[in-house]
């Protein structure tokens, strides 16, 4: 592990002082003055035809100021398909969907108001599985499709549920399949998931009487807000303000934009006054976004020597009512369908489909757990049916330098290994398991690959500035939610400027009014395209910084260096401290030269191109990959079916380690949230009334401290990223990608039953046994 | 309607006059702006508003301010003071047990309200006591580690600072 004064380091949290005093100030602690309380009506049926929305009541109750409806606010929203509305306006189509919504004095009479907003709904026949959503004759959730706002690279089509379908295709699939020596096809399934940050969603904003529109709200994209918002209102950019505070956690659903059209509508109608709406746990659960369904199925054609010659993959996203960002997490699984592996020859379709449910959306992963749990489930039991061990198979058939993804793309030496992350889990289990009483025990390992998805223009920029001391202040608008930006940002500005890191402070709670750019916090992007921004804009502080120096000491720039707050003369000329540099140098004399020293710098991936759009071959479709593989131990209870996880052991090639700290918690946060989603969460339906079931943590479980694995094991390889800071590639996503197919192959190891429906409950495992029990 | 009550908080007495179906973490986030308890889900299943009521964790979302009249509140606000900090809080940055912050301060009023009562718990039994406190961020691990050296740093000082 390369290691420099601060990069490569255990550093603290910079951030960590005001978490653990109680003064961090997350949405709903920001005071407001004279706030008014939204309460949103929403739909209780799954699909319906809105026939009138009757505020007369809801507006006579005490302390009402404002309702708004569809009928005022029939704009379009959405970050590529704009196919959502800020109310519905002639149709609802989930149980959730926002009809109208009030701002009162109190929450007590928002909530009587919104009760007493009626409703007149026709109830339309509801769509709730994918696979009926595709037919000839399935109702259809958006009779508008062709008539949305779209991103060129999202493909819906008019008169289906399909918003959006990428084609790979690559090689010769068919021709290739029929030399195939065994051909194995699977279906695989993935039940829609909630976030469940800490925090649930929640959004204030106020127009002020001049018309200026300010917002405040828990988001992973301040500009990306304050863009969409412009967009459906019809505002200009230099009238919005965005401001987010600190956030408690995101994992992509405060990706986008969420409840910020709501606030803003009502905000519109009470000129002067904060509207704040806050979920409830249980409209975070159904009524904020969700992961997406899906149906995958798999077919491989391997020749005789273990190779795969063909791969056909068919993925059926449930993108739920709404697909506005949904649909990009169709592409990413589109032109990513064949995970950390070389087929020569593929046949792949990503197809999202609207239905009745939940709206799905980003999700820590995007799209890679769901693929991941098909393909790495898949590539062992053709392992098994070709009678080949699991780790020799996949190593046999991984991508590498010199290999080339399903769009085509050559990997280089900078691309970073699966093979050596398969190789280290594959030494980390080279003991033989452990028996224990009364327990079936078993290993499983998966891969992992992701890339960043978004535009190919997506931006980061910073602004460093210089205080009257020497301290330096760095400006980034990426969201630390927890993740650790300002401190990696602040170890990045500390190496390149050689500083003490107590000498740098992250400004960090963006506000678009005076904070630089930045695309959005999502796609694992923060520490590469952020780090790359500010290592840009040090040299340019420094290359200030030597230019007034260079007049002080007398010394040419080139023989500079920058050591502890000091510019220095290595040729022994002398040295200054930069407390005397940074406001502007004066001489004796009383004459000034230079003056505050500061930069602004950027990021925007390099020569990214678009996809074919019939094939989606593209030689550079993506800026970078990260690759892992992850191994598990489990013992199982044959008796009730509980899977106990003993161990898990995850390795990632991330190019370089930025702060040691930092990336072991987001591994180890990313195994237990994949553990999470491999064995317990499900967001259920009721299928009759399309009401969830579940939507409180009781009823919906994740891992609390008991389901923590005795051992959690991290390890990492450092193939530097050619164009990532100091060589770094994101992680932050990818440590939850191939826990539950890990899971679900120890599984098999462990007892010889296949569960190829997420998640693991002991129900269906009890079940799985005794099925296998009764054949004997 | 209003109830008058008297109530320590943070070592300091204060005198409110509260609805009878106020919560004790609505009083404190609104009436007394201490924020540091948060709402996660207002039903008693997160842990994130945590504080101490007479030395025990409870989920001040369940507690009625009312009930709080003539007890005393510990918040995170009341643990230490930077230069200052509790053993936890000290135990919670070193360990990098921190991440979005926001089941934080309940977190660390529940480990604080377990190592008051047993000073020396085994790892099992710090998962047990934090097993109502839902982290979604980091895994755990950290946290668990973290616990166990404010333990052994509060059994060293002198059995620790009571706050």
């Amino acid at each position: 592990m390369s290691q420099g004064r601060w990069v490569g380091r255990d550093v603290l949290r910079v951030d960590g002082l005001e978490k653990v005093t109680g003064a961090a100030r997350y949405l709903a602690d920001v005071k407001l003055p004279r706030m008014l309380y939204a309460q949103v009506v929403r739909s209780p049926h799954p699909h319906a035809r809105v026939r009138e929305v009757d505020v007369s009541r809801a507006l006579s109750v005490a302390g009402v100021r404002a309702v708004a409806t569809g009928r005022d606010f029939p704009f379009h929203v959405g970050i590529y398909l704009k196919d959502q509305t800020v109310f519905a306006t002639d149709r609802v189509r989930f149980v959730g969907d926002p009809v109208a919504a009030v701002a009162a004095e109190s929450p007590e009479a928002a909530r009587e108001a919104a009760a007493l907003v009626r409703v007149e709904y026709e109830p339309l026949p509801a769509l709730f599985d994918v696979r009926q959503g595709i037919l000839p004759d399935a109702p259809l959730v958006h009779p508008d499709l062709g008539k949305y706002q779209v991103v060129p690279w999202i493909t819906p089509q008019a008169g289906t549920n399909i918003c959006n379908h990428l084609k790979v295709r690559k090689g010769d699939y068919h021709a290739a399949l029929k030399t195939a020596a065994h051909v194995v096809e699977n279906t695989f399934v993935v039940p829609q998931v909630q976030h469940v940050p800490m925090e649930v969603h929640g959004s204030a904003a106020r127009m002020d009487l001049s018309g200026k529109l300010e917002v405040l709200t828990s988001a992973q994209s301040p500009f990306t807000v304050r863009h969409l918002l412009c967009a459906c209102f019809g505002l200009s950019h230099g009238d919005v303000r965005v401001m987010v505070p600190q956030v408690g956690g995101g994992f992509g659903g405060k990706a986008g934009i969420n409840l910020e059209p709501i606030v803003t509508a009502l905000a519109m109608r009470v000129p002067g006054r904060w509207v704040r709406l806050v979920l409830t746990r249980a409209e975070e659960f159904y009524a904020a976004v969700v992961r997406q369904g899906l149906v995958a199925t798999l077919t491989t054609g391997v020749d005789r020597s273990g190779k795969v010659v063909a791969q056909r993959m068919h993925y059926l996203w449930d993108c739920g009512a709404y697909g506005g960002y949904g649909v990009n997490v169709v592409r990413a699984a589109g032109y990513t369908c064949g995970g950390a592996y070389e087929f020569p020859n593929v046949w792949g379709d990503s197809i999202g489909v609207y239905t009745n449910r939940p709206v799905g959306s980003a999700y820590r992963g995007f799209g890679m757990q769901e693929i991941h749990w098909a393909l790495e489930q898949q590539m062992d039991m053709v392992a098994h049916e070709i009678g080949e061990d699991p780790i020799a198979f996949r190593l046999k058939n991984c991508l590498g330098p010199g290999k080339r993804t399903v769009t085509g793309q050559l990997l280089d030496e900078h691309s970073g290994r699966v093979d050596q992350c398969i190789q280290r889990v594959a030494q980390a289990f080279s003991e033989p398991l452990a028996t224990r009483p009364g327990r079936l025990r078993g290993r499983g390992l998966a891969c992992a690959v992701k890339a960043p998805a978004m535009p190919n223009d997506a931006a980061s920029s910073v602004l460093l500035k210089f205080c009257e001391d020497g301290v330096l202040e760095v400006l980034v608008s990426g969201i630390d939610y927890g993740q650790g930006l300002r401190t990696v940002a602040a170890q990045f500005a500390a190496e390149a400027l050689n500083l003490p890191i107590e000498q740098v402070r992250v400004r960090n709670l963006p506000d678009t009014d005076l904070s630089p750019y930045d695309w959005q916090t999502v796609a694992s992007r923060q520490t590469w395209a952020t780090g790359n921004a500010i290592l840009r804009a040090a040299e340019k502080c420094k290359a200030q910084l030597f230019e007034t120096a260079s007049q002080v000491l007398g010394a040419p720039v080139e023989r500079l260096a920058l050591r502890d707050g000091q510019v220095v003369d290595t040729g022994g000329a002398g040295r200054v401290p930069i407390t005397r540099l940074v406001m502007g140098y004066q001489f004796p004399d009383g004459h000034v030269i230079g003056g505050p020293v500061a930069a602004a710098a950027h990021h925007v991936p390099e020569g990214l191109l678009f996809l074919d759009p019939q094939t989606s071959q593209s030689a550079k479709p993506v800026a970078k990959w990260t690759f892992g593989a992850q191994g598990v131990e489990i013992s199982v209870d044959p008796d009730t079916g509980h899977i106990q996880v003993d161990r898990v052991v995850a390795c990632y090639d991330v190019g370089q380690v930025v702060n040691q700290g930092l990336i072991l918690g987001q591994t180890y946060g990313g195994v237990v949230q994949g553990l999470g989603t491999g064995l317990m969460e499900e967001l259920k339906l009721d299928l009759l009334t399309g009401k969830a079931q579940n939507a409180n943590l009781v009823d919906y479980k994740i891992p609390t401290a008991l389901d923590v694995p005795a051992a959690l094991e991290a390890s990492f390889v450092e193939t530097p990223q050619k164009d990532g800071p100091m060589g770094a590639r994101g992680i932050g996503e990818h440590t939850m990608i191939p826990t539950p197919a890990a899971l679900a192959n120890a599984l098999y190891a462990a007892c010889g039953i296949r569960i190829q429906e997420m998640p693991l409950t002991a129900e269906k495992v009890r079940a799985a046994l005794r099925e296998k029990r009764a054949k004997g | 309607m209003a109830i008058p009550i008297r109530v320590k908080v943070n070592g300091q007495v204060e005198a409110l006059e509260v609805a009878p179906d106020e919560s004790l973490l609505s009083m404190l986030r609104e009436r007394l702006d201490l924020t540091g308890a948060k709402e996660g889900c207002n039903e008693g299943e997160c842990g994130a508003c945590v504080v101490l009521l007479d030395g025990k964790a409870v989920n001040a979302c369940l507690v009625l301010a009312a009930e709080a009249d003539g007890h005393e509140v510990t918040t995170i606000e009341g643990l230490g003071r930077p230069g200052a900090l509790h053993p936890l809080q000290k135990a919670f940055l070193a360990h990098q047990a921190v991440q979005c912050g926001f089941c934080t301060p309940g977190m660390i009023m529940t480990a604080l309200s377990l190592l008051l009562e047993n000073p020396a718990p085994t790892e099992e039994e710090v998962r047990t006591a934090i097993s109502g406190n839902l982290c979604r961020c980091t895994g755990y691990r950290q946290i668990l580690d973290a616990v166990q050296a404010a333990a052994q740093e509060m059994r060293a000082g002198a059995q620790g600072r009571r706050p």
